[in-house]
């Protein structure tokens, strides 16, 4: 339909028509150019003309049509009835009824599709159709699959700061594996910059853009463990040495944190929960030589102390700096120390005095234990990983470790077992590489052995399933990682062949510390004789003092040496020197005269 | 003569192992005959119907010439099946 407007006005109220008549074109105004006015303009040049090298595009706008949608319900009443007939009455409604059934029609049709359903129904009971099969073979077709071990990248997470530090720590949530908890701060002594952040984050796993959580502690945070018992706490170890615990359902505050006298000197390297019936109680290690523990709820304190004093006397002086724990749950009164010098002290809680605290050490490593862990299936084998290798150590064995690894190119940082198989464990290299052993498959290299990044890689922590693994590194940059099912799922007769290799090496190590312990008594039974029989009597042992005058004046000795033989040396070749010199200005003084006389009181 | 043929052959589908139930609805969706209760035969009529439809458009709709001669839902609990008629008359048991 046309859209029409129309307009009426009486033709009275119109006034005069109009009379319309030709004419020429008639100039009206002519307006000519007035030079004069050129004068108060100059002539620009150049010109400044901006240009865009860009696309032209226009800018159009649309109105789509509306779409609009409601959502309904549906009331299911009885219909298609027919117009006359009312639902409601019951008999109107049979009556209906019995007079369709007696259409032919439907009769037939009826028969048609009866026998269909009947079909359809005998098939349904002759066999089950929908039965599923090799539900129970799964397992025998995925061991028999030969498949190469590999890991892949799931996500990374990155310091949202400008200034990136090192994710020193992480921790897994206890249930349900989707948050991670990383602890960061900078280990390098006196480098942290003044706006470095000290903040730490709770990640969810599945959003690697925005941390889940922050947690804001007064100093940045070591380490740092979920409660196992309540997934809502969370204990921190600090680098100025207090220890922190926060509730994640009251922010990102800390809720008590324990007083700085009373708390470590140092920075606290490794905070583990324990097992006891209220389950707030933790204990903290750290390079000070003090283990302490607490109870959350009263931080002003610690409830125990433990000096590392090798010698027993509980000197603080002689103090070994810790920087790892280990605490098994299935026993609960040992623990182990692992320390700055290379020394892994076990100790038990239960003992009396502080004395009997300490109750061996084992030696081996050269440098600082950044690992120790005891194998999750057979507990009295552990793990260290320190210097350059990660060494297996049996409890019997105090001399030496009954396994351990090549010694590598690069430091080894931090490493773990598997929970899911006692003869697989990671280790993280300064390198920026990971390496997953399986010491039931190859001992002298890594099964996979992958580079992460290309920082160092400070942390790693697996989950409880065995599959998933975060490693932080050294620019804060946290990776997680899934490693094929190959080397997260136990294989058959696993334990017996690890626990059975474990045994040999500790059998060999047994013998061999045996004959070394029997070499070293002929020895001594030997020298003294010698002594005897000469007269002489031993020195005795020189004290420290005197080993250092004795290195010492060996040095400076050896330094003068070196220098008389440089001084010999120039002395020589100055002669060489001028001796050539003096037959050189031989020469030029026959030709050149008096300068070269000049020049040679110069040069001398 | 029909008839009782239709009703022998109907309580012989019901007696089969296995079925639940059985409904017979008509093009309008007027359930002519049913084993169930009233408000269950309601609800099935209306909610089947329009499964229906739906289903031998698509039917019709790929292969203009095929047509849909059987339709099974199967769910956790039990299977619907439901075997459309020339007039659309819509026979369907629960099995």
């Amino acid at each position: 339909m046309e859209i029409v407007y129309v307009y009426t006005k009486k033709r009275s109220e119109f006034g005069r028509q109009c009379n319309f008549s030709d004419r020429p074109a008639e100039l009206h105004v002519d307006i000519l150019p007035d030079t004069s006015l050129a004068a108060n303009f100059t002539v620009r040049d150049p010109c400044n003309v901006t240009i865009q090298c860009a696309e032209e595009m226009s800018e159009h706008e649309v109105n789509t049509e509306r779409f609009e949608s409601e959502s309904r319900g549906i009331n299911h009443v009885e219909g298609g009835w027919p117009k006359d007939l009312n639902p409601e009455d019951m008999e109107a409604t049979i009556r209906y009824r019995k007079k369709v059934e007696k259409d032919e029609h439907y009769q037939n049709t009826i028969m048609q599709i009866a026998g269909l359903m009947e079909h359809c129904c005998k098939q349904n009971n002759a066999t089950d159709i929908y039965q599923e099969f090799f539900e129970d073979e799964d397992e025998e077709v995925m061991e028999e699959s030969e498949e190469q071990p590999s890991a892949k990248t799931i996500n990374v997470f990155r310091d949202p700061n400008e200034v990136k530090r090192t994710a020193t720590s992480l921790s897994w949530h206890p249930d349900g594996n989707h948050k991670l908890a990383v602890a960061y701060s900078s280990l390098e002594f006196q480098k942290a910059p003044n706006d470095m952040s000290f903040d730490s984050y709770i990640w969810d796993i599945e959003n690697p853009n925005k941390p889940e959580m922050t947690l804001k502690p007064v100093s940045p945070l070591v380490c740092l463990e979920y409660n196992p018992k309540d997934s809502h706490i969370l204990v921190g170890g600090s680098y100025n040495g207090q220890i922190a615990y926060w509730d994640t359902r009251k922010g990102s505050q800390p809720v008590e944190m324990s007083t700085i006298e009373h708390s470590h000197r140092d920075p606290v390297y490794k905070v583990i929960w324990l097992q006891s019936k209220t389950g707030m109680d933790i204990f903290s290690a750290s390079t000070d030589g003090q283990v302490l523990w607490w109870d959350i709820r009263k931080m002003s304190e610690p409830t125990e102390r433990l000096i590392l004093d090798p010698s027993k006397k509980g000197n603080l002086d002689n103090a070994l700096g810790a920087v790892s724990l280990e605490f098994e749950t299935t026993m609960p009164t040992k623990f182990m120390v692992g320390t700055e010098q290379g020394l892994v002290v076990s100790c038990n809680r239960k003992a009396k005095t502080p004395a009997e605290k300490i109750v061996c050490t084992y030696s081996g490593h050269h440098g600082p234990i950044y690992a120790l862990q005891r194998n999750p299936f057979f507990p009295k084998n552990f793990l260290t990983v320190a210097d350059w290798t990660a060494r297996i150590w049996s409890e019997d064995i105090k001399e030496s470790s009954i396994m351990w690894t090549k010694y590598h190119m690069a430091h080894l940082l931090d490493g773990c077992w598997s929970p899911v198989r006692p003869s697989v464990f990671f280790t993280v290299k300064m390198d920026g590489t990971l390496d997953v052993w399986d010491i039931l498959f190859k001992q002298n290299d890594p099964t996979l052995s992958l580079k992460v990044c290309d920082e160092a890689l400070y942390s790693i922590q697996v989950q409880d399933n065995g599959r998933f693994l975060g490693c932080g590194s050294q620019l804060g940059t946290t990776t997680l990682l899934e490693i094929s099912g190959g080397l997260c799922t136990l294989q058959k007769n696993e334990k017996a062949l690890v626990s059975e290799m474990f045994e040999r090496e500790t059998k060999r190590e047994k013998i061999l510390e045996a004959r070394h312990r029997e070499m070293r008594l002929k020895e001594r039974s030997r020298s003294e004789q010698s002594r005897e029989d000469e007269g002489k009597e031993a020195d005795g042992e020189e004290s420290t003092e005197e080993l250092v005058a004795r290195a010492e004046k060996e040095f400076f000795d050896i330094l003068e040496a070196e220098k008389r033989k440089e001084r010999n040396e120039e002395k020589e070749r100055d002669k060489e020197k001028g001796v050539c010199e003096e037959k050189d200005f031989q020469e030029e003084y026959e030709t050149n005269g008096v300068s070269s006389f000049a020049r040679r009181e110069i040069s001398m | 003569m029909l008839q009782a043929e239709v009703e022998e052959t109907i309580k012989r589908i019901q007696s089969q192992k296995g079925v639940q139930g059985i409904i017979i609805v008509n093009a309008e969706g007027i359930p002519i005959k049913s084993t169930l209760d009233n408000s269950s035969t309601v609800q099935y009529a209306g909610n089947v119907h329009q499964l229906l439809m739906k289903a031998r458009g698509m039917v019709r709709d790929i292969d203009p010439q095929n047509d849909l001669t059987f339709l099974r839902v199967r769910s956790k609990k039990n299977e619907i099946m439901i075997a459309p008629g020339i007039e659309m008359y819509t026979q369907f048991l629960l099995g």
